[in-house]
């Protein structure tokens, strides 16, 4: 096993994965850049390293940097979350040259499905269904015309080399088809470098279901149950479930049974997702295959009892599997939202700054995976995601009861959060009945909206307010916390100094 | 201390004082009986009859939100006797700061200085991170000031313009 592991990402991630660490008795080493100084997963780890700018590029993205730092500070093994260098084949093969073990599958595996044609025409050649269209990169306009006609509108095209929903177009009728290409292949020049372009069939108001799978080196390969991810905003995932509504298990062993084949047909090891859309009538298409562990992964873990990351550690280990597929079982149900430092009064426009005051919520059915903290400034640099809170129950309706009473317990103060979103989200019909698709929070945010009734609304609530605003004027600045403490002190509330961070933490014990 | 306090547009006179770690209230002349314990800074437990409530103070900038429970009020406290409502506590009754949330490129001025806004109304757009955020003005007032012009580049609290 191994004794010491790089984790070669930041936030709550990297905060998960020394976690999976220390509890299997596994030094951790942390990689910051100059704005992460301050970061909970630095002060979690047992080592860390200083890799230089904020920018990713000459941060968390500079394979030399990550790999300089793995020899200097002996780490055997390199976990590298999910996002930046996750399913770079670059990285794992030079951590295969340096001898380092890349904790996730091999470079060829990730080629395989990275290149989401490629990956079409494996899964094609396996005989496995896909969702109609082509399996390799449109060569003309004309030829997009004549497979447009074929499968039917509403096609979408797709870049291969990336998703996030850059290069993706949504096209209704021909007349539209062929700015649409020229929209796809320049966007997708720009995002990924690679102007690659294939065309799939649009389905109608689709289900987003994927498939966790885990393979170790031994050759054998399991599917631990699906999650529903169909709540998606501009193609990022929000909200997420395990299992879905909708799969019975026969339906989850045929996808299932369908998953293990792809990562086989890729010679995938450890942990993956296949991902598959899921018409009206339930009948699911490959759609692409995730080379990486994912943000969502908690929910999998809750009704299944399996701890991934401790499995890609093991595996990477070159253990065998510890359970056959038989003793995979799902058991109760588990919900995830993301929380990010978004406004949702402005679009979600990111939201960096101070986080003055947090109240997390905890109790019975509530797990938080976490990267902030009271007095942490958000940074602006990279993907706000904030924290992952997840509700579990015996049931759906316990999940969606717990982490409706955690949302309400979770309050961020100086940023602005969409902890609001999950709010209406949870109590919005379709939602509790289970009727969903991608195109749901899309139509729930288009709803009028009464700012009052996100919450059970007291009737005293103003006077109330009105009150303890007075006290906590009259208490002066023995009440004020680390906001106040910044106004005091002459800086705007998000960009305080250290100066006042060290002046609100003594004026803390001595309130004490 | 008496403080005057708006809320959603409403005018509220406040009397507190406090005795032996007991405070005395008198809400619009009206005797509430309330018990308070600061339980950290910027968390209040108040005990209203048997009634409890978590209130959670927030400031940012120069805004003042509190949280009844889940329920975020604006509020603006004003003590009558300080000169200029020069108390810790924001006086909205004073020039506004817009402030730029975030370094970025100014792209487009939607109101101009002298003009009449309304609270809410949108005064120029800021572009970072490929998306473009509009800063709202925080008052219904006059755009006393305006600093800055299109195609300027702002770093995170840089100031503007002024509303009054």
């Amino acid at each position: 096993m191994f004794k010491k592991i790089l984790i070669a990402n930041r936030g709550e991630i990297a905060v998960r994965v020394i976690r999976a660490c220390h509890e299997m008795g596994i030094a951790a080493v942390a990689v910051y850049s100059d704005v992460d100084r301050a970061s909970l997963h630095v002060r979690k780890a047992d080592e860390a390293y200083p890799i230089g700018a904020p920018p990713a590029s000459e941060s968390y993205l500079n394979i030399a940097k990550i790999l300089d730092v793995a020899k200097r500070s002996g780490a055997e093994a390199i976990h590298p979350g999910y996002g930046f260098l996750s399913e770079n084949a670059k990285f794992a093969r030079a951590c295969a040259e340096a001898r380092i073990k890349f904790i996730g599958p091999t470079a060829q595996a990730m080629n395989a499905m990275g290149s989401k044609t490629q990956a079409r025409q494996a899964v094609e050649r396996a005989g496995l269904p896909i969702v109609p269209g082509t399996a390799r990169g449109l060569e003309s306009f004309e030829q997009a015309e004549q497979v447009a006609a074929r499968i039917g509108y509403p096609v979408m095209l797709k870049a291969a080399a990336g998703g996030g929903g850059k290069g993706m177009r949504l096209v209704h009728g021909p007349q539209d088809l062929k700015s649409a290409l020229e929209g796809a292949r320049s966007e997708a020049e720009r995002s990924f470098g690679d102007s690659e372009v294939y065309i799939e069939k649009a389905i109608v108001n689709p289900r987003h279901i994927e498939m966790q799978i885990l393979a170790d080196e031994h050759g054998n390969t399991a599917y631990l149950g699906e999650r529903e991810c169909s709540l998606q905003r501009r193609h990022q995932k929000v909200v997420e479930e395990a299992p879905s509504p909708v799969v019975d298990p026969d339906m989850r062993r045929r996808m299932g049974e369908v998953a293990v084949r792809v990562a086989q047909a890729a010679g995938y090891t450890n942990a993956g997702t296949v991902e598959f859309l899921v018409d009206q009538q339930k009948n699911f298409y490959f759609l692409e295959m995730n080379t990486r562990l994912q943000v969502e992964h908690p929910v999998t873990e809750l009704v299944t009892g399996l701890d991934l990351v401790h499995l890609q550690i093991r595996i990477a280990a070159g253990e065998r599997l510890p359970f056959a597929q038989n003793d995979v079982n799902i058991r109760g149900h588990a919900i995830e939202c993301r929380i990010y430092a978004e406004d949702p009064d402005n679009n979600y426009f990111p939201s960096p700054g101070r986080i003055t005051l947090l109240l997390a919520p905890s109790g019975p059915g509530i797990r938080r995976d976490s990267g902030m903290y009271e007095g942490w400034t958000v940074p602006m640099e990279y993907d706000p995601l904030l924290a992952k809170l997840i509700g579990y129950g015996t049931d759906r309706e316990q999940a969606i009861s717990r982490l409706t009473r955690a949302l309400s317990e979770y309050f961020v103060g100086g940023i602005k959060t969409n902890i609001s979103l999950f709010r209406r989200v949870l109590r919005h019909p379709d939602f509790r009945a289970a009727k969903l698709d991608t195109g749901f929070l899309d139509r729930l945010l288009k709803e009028k909206r009464d700012e009052r009734s996100d919450f059970r609304s007291d009737p005293n609530a103003g006077e109330v307010a009105v009150i303890a605003a007075g006290m906590f004027a009259a208490l002066g600045a023995a009440a004020a916390g680390a906001g106040e403490r910044a106004l005091l002190n002459g800086s705007p509330g998000g960009n305080s100094k250290a100066a006042s961070n060290w002046k609100s933490a003594a004026h803390r014990e001595a309130l004490r | 201390m008496t403080y005057d306090i708006t809320i959603d547009g409403k005018q509220y006179r406040l009397e507190l004082s406090r005795a032996d770690g007991r405070w005395s209230c008198r809400l619009e002349g009206r005797e509430v009986e309330v018990d308070a314990v600061l339980a950290r800074p910027d968390v209040l437990s108040l005990r209203i009859g048997n009634r409890a409530y978590e209130v959670k103070c927030e400031r940012v900038a120069s805004d003042l939100h509190l949280w009844v429970g889940s329920e975020r009020f604006a509020v603006e406290v004003r003590d009558p006797r300080s000169f200029r409502g020069r108390a810790r506590i924001v006086d909205d009754h004073g020039p506004r700061k817009l402030i730029a949330p975030m370094p970025g490129k100014v792209v487009r001025m939607l109101a101009s200085q002298g003009s009449e806004v309304e609270a809410g109304a949108g005064v120029l757009v800021v572009e970072a991170m490929k998306m473009q955020n509009e800063i709202k003005s925080p008052k219904k007032g006059t755009i006393q000031r305006i600093l800055v012009s299109e195609g300027v580049a702002v770093n995170a609290g840089d100031v503007l313009a002024i509303v009054e």
